[in-house]
């Protein structure tokens, strides 16, 4: 039993380390550090430098472009990248479809989304949650009714993150509305630019436009635009989101987080001398840095445990990871908003209305109070905690 | 980066589950230890002495076998399963501890060999009245008489002090209360004249006892250690105890979860099993959230136990004590919330569980100790 990486481990770790820290454009990682707003082209950028790489999609399949790393490799990645502030690769594409594709796609599928997939020269958004189906995703109701060589779509999706940067959109649409609920869904590729899809902006309350709302009229989809068999959506969707397992509790970033908490609380004045020197202040960090150390280590065990064995038995670990590591973001949000104490409050940039002022507090402090508000949906999304919770009791406990 | 156990590792951990599922295979039969001579199973300890457990971390000069903290994690861990009563912290781990980091050759070869033998349990007489949680800050004194020793001074809570057969007492022999430098560390035999021993009980069913030493009259060999230095011995000791608490807490954290699991499932109330109930569903996840998180920090302890780096060790076992005390505490209480009123009783095993985390929980330092520790140091050293 042993904490410390190995030789080649530490060696891996500083070439991811040194590669970031020179290849991705500093302001852009900035940016994510500051947990500011990044445009359409940070994105691009990012995924296009890692993907000459080799970066992009280690995970997928080798002659696809994956690396055939290790699962502590893999785990050391996706560390890397945040305690970097590098962006992620985006994660619709790469960890969503791009697995799916490539493990229940056809052949001409994979050849025709696979390379613009890992190269960003298709954005992908997700067209799972609606209106009326959010925890209870089974419940979807848009529909997809086949007319002759195509599907005739109609329904709405919502909180779709960054539909208005996509090309394509992949959906869970219903396909047998006679089935029970989780046997009628089919998974479907639909490209924005078809007629009848309109997109409007969700508004959220930190002032970003970062969802959308994406509308279906009558939408015609090539029948060959569907992946694997006809109503079997459900299986693939479990699938796509079984993937999510490394990085779920972004640990490098809220370390990353509690860092930047810590340097800026030893700047910003307060009494006699700054926010540091106030004993709450400081064993309420350090409570944070506590758990962020136990939930790293929970993380490295289920990272080892897909090393040792067959990871087929019921794990409570994917929720565990998820409740705790959305609980420590929200805490490290919460904190830098506290730091800024009332130079939160000013609210120079609104992106929405067109507003950009000069700054009244320090420059970082604009974005403290936004970044907690929006930090509340990393509890909510996902399988929202109490999702989880009954993912526990009754998968795991028996309950 | 590795999580396995060693071949040996695991074999440990099977034969010491075995052993003592076995010996506390009926809860009524811990009862029965407690009403044993000295407040535990004299029969266990001799099979734990049999199973080579309590020669786990000594030197094989000293008759021991070479283990580390992974090893002592794994003893601790199935005892805190199993709520057992032995005085394998008190003797091995405490007593032996220091013994085995200070005592010359000859002090080691006369009490070792016999301490993993069986024959001889440690305890270690450190804590008094006004120290609270602080290591250094110790007031009873030893005096030079002659070629001797005369202690004076008040020992409130020695672990297991009632049935040792040695006692290891922290005494100044120089500075003042609470300075780091002049504290040393003296062996003696309880029964010896100056000394009062008064056994006790503990809340959480074992046995410790209050030491008064009142002029008591030790030979010079009776010194463990330099005289006045014994303050990083005892520290790394404390940091031992920690791991090794951390490591019980979480074996007491698993039994306690998988009996209040079991309770929901059999306990039935409005017609339904009360683990259909979605509120005592969730409080029951997060306990499973609570062990798992408990688990990483007493692993996390092991493993820093041994780093070289005083500062950044001693911050790394603050964070795991605190954390684990707070989730010991919280586990216990939430457990007994959902026994309901079962767990309020002496004959149910779930309470005694609880009472046993309250008391790791307080033991070398609670969570507010630590967590100010922790704080005060300015953060987290780096791993990996």
């Amino acid at each position: 039993m042993d904490l410390r990486y190995t030789a080649d481990e530490i060696a891996f770790r500083d070439e991811l380390r040194h590669f970031f820290r020179t290849q991705v454009p500093a302001e852009i990682r900035r940016k994510v550090s500051e947990g500011r707003k990044l445009g359409r082209d940070d994105y691009v950028t990012t995924q296009k430098i890692l993907h000459e790489a080799g970066y992009a999609t280690p995970n997928w399949p080798v002659e696809w472009g994956g690396r055939d790393w290790s699962p502590v490799q893999r785990y050391i990645f996706s560390e890397e990248v945040q305690a970097c502030a590098v962006p992620q690769p985006l994660s619709f594409n790469v960890n969503m479809v791009g697995p799916v594709i490539a493990t229940f796609g056809s052949e001409a599928q994979k050849a025709r989304f696979l390379p613009p997939t890992a190269s960003l020269d298709i954005w992908w958004a997700q067209g799972f949650s609606e209106p009326g189906a959010g925890s209870d995703l089974a419940s979807l109701k848009t529909s997809a009714k086949p007319d002759r060589d195509h599907f005739v779509v109609n329904g709405q999706k919502t909180w779709t993150t960054l539909g208005q940067y996509a090309d394509w959109i992949f959906c869970l649409v219903r396909t047998d509305p006679a089935a029970k609920k989780q046997q009628g869904i089919s998974f479907l590729l639909i490209d924005l630019e078809t007629p009848g899809i309109t997109i409007r902006p969700i508004i959220t309350i930190d002032g970003g436009h970062e969802v959308n709302e994406v509308f279906f009229d009558d939408v015609r989809v090539p029948a060959e635009n569907l992946v694997g068999q006809l109503n079997k959506g459900w299986d693939y969707a479990k699938f796509l989101l079984s993937n999510e397992r490394i990085g779920i509790a972004r640990i490098g970033l809220t370390k990353e987080r509690l860092a930047r908490v810590k340097r800026l609380a030893q700047e910003t004045p307060a009494g006699e001398g700054t926010v540091w020197d106030d004993p709450d202040f400081r064993r309420r960090l350090a409570w944070s840095e506590i758990e962020l150390k136990a939930l790293e280590i929970t993380q490295m065990r289920v990272v080892a445990a897909q090393r040792s064995k067959a990871a087929d038995k019921p794990d409570p670990s994917s929720s565990i990871l998820k409740i705790k590591g959305s609980e420590l973001q929200q805490a490290a949000a919460e904190m830098l908003k506290d730091v800024a104490g009332p130079y939160a409050l000013p609210r120079p940039e609104a992106e929405e209305e067109g507003l950009n002022l000069p700054s009244v507090g320090p420059e970082w402090a604009d974005a403290a109070a936004p970044l907690f508000f929006n930090t509340r949906k990393v509890s909510i999304y996902g399988g929202s905690n109490e999702i989880q919770r009954n993912i526990i009791a009754k998968a795991f406990l028996g309950l | 980066m590795d999580f396995d156990l060693t071949e040996e590792q695991g074999m440990l951990a099977d034969s010491v589950g075995r052993l003592l599922a076995d010996a506390y295979s009926d809860f009524g039969r811990r009862k029965a230890y407690r009403a044993e001579p000295r407040g535990y199973a004299a029969a266990n300890w001799t099979a734990f002495a049999e199973m080579g457990l309590l020669g786990l971390p000594f030197a094989a000069d000293d008759g021991g076998f070479e283990g580390g903290p992974v090893e002592t994690m794994i003893v601790m861990e199935a005892l805190g399963r199993h709520l057992a009563l032995e005085p394998f912290l008190a003797s091995v781990v405490l007593g032996g501890g220091l013994l085995r980091r200070l005592g010359s050759e000859a002090q080691r070869r006369a009490i070792l060999p016999r301490v993993v033998e069986g024959e001889i349990v440690l305890a270690l007489a450190h804590q008094e009245r006004q120290a609270r949680h602080d290591l250094h800050d110790v007031a009873t004194t030893a005096r030079r008489d002659g070629a001797g020793w005369v202690l004076h001074g008040a020992k409130g809570v020695v672990l297991h002090g009632d049935g040792a057969d040695r006692i290891l007492v922290t005494a100044r022999t120089a500075g003042a209360r609470r300075d780091r430098d002049g504290i040393s560390i003296f062996l003696l035999d309880p029964i010896a004249p100056g000394i009062v021993r008064r056994g006790y009980a503990t809340q959480d069913g074992l046995r410790a006892a209050e030491l008064v030493l009142d002029g008591a009259r030790l030979p010079a060999e009776a010194l463990i250690g330099p005289e006045g230095g014994a303050l990083p011995a005892l520290e790394a000791v404390a940091e031992d105890a920690i791991a090794a608490l951390c490591a019980e807490a979480v074996g007491a954290m698993q039994a306690l979860l998988d009996m209040t699991v079991d309770y929901l499932k059999q306990r039935t109330q409005f017609g339904q099993a009360i683990g259909s109930f979605q509120v005592l569903q969730h409080r029951a996840a997060d306990m499973l959230v609570m062990l798992e998180q408990a688990r990483s920090m007493a692993m996390y302890a092991a493993m820093m136990v041994q780093e070289k780096d005083a500062a950044a060790r001693r911050t790394a076992l603050s964070a795991a004590k605190a954390l684990v005390s707070r989730l010991a505490d919280q586990l216990g209480k939430e457990a007994v919330q959902l026994h309901g009123g079962i767990a309020m009783t002496e004959e149910y095993k779930a309470g005694h569980y609880f009472k046993r985390l309250a008391m790791i929980a307080t033991l070398f330092g609670d969570a507010d100790h630590h967590l100010r520790v922790v704080a005060a140091s300015g953060g987290l050293p780096e791993t990996g």
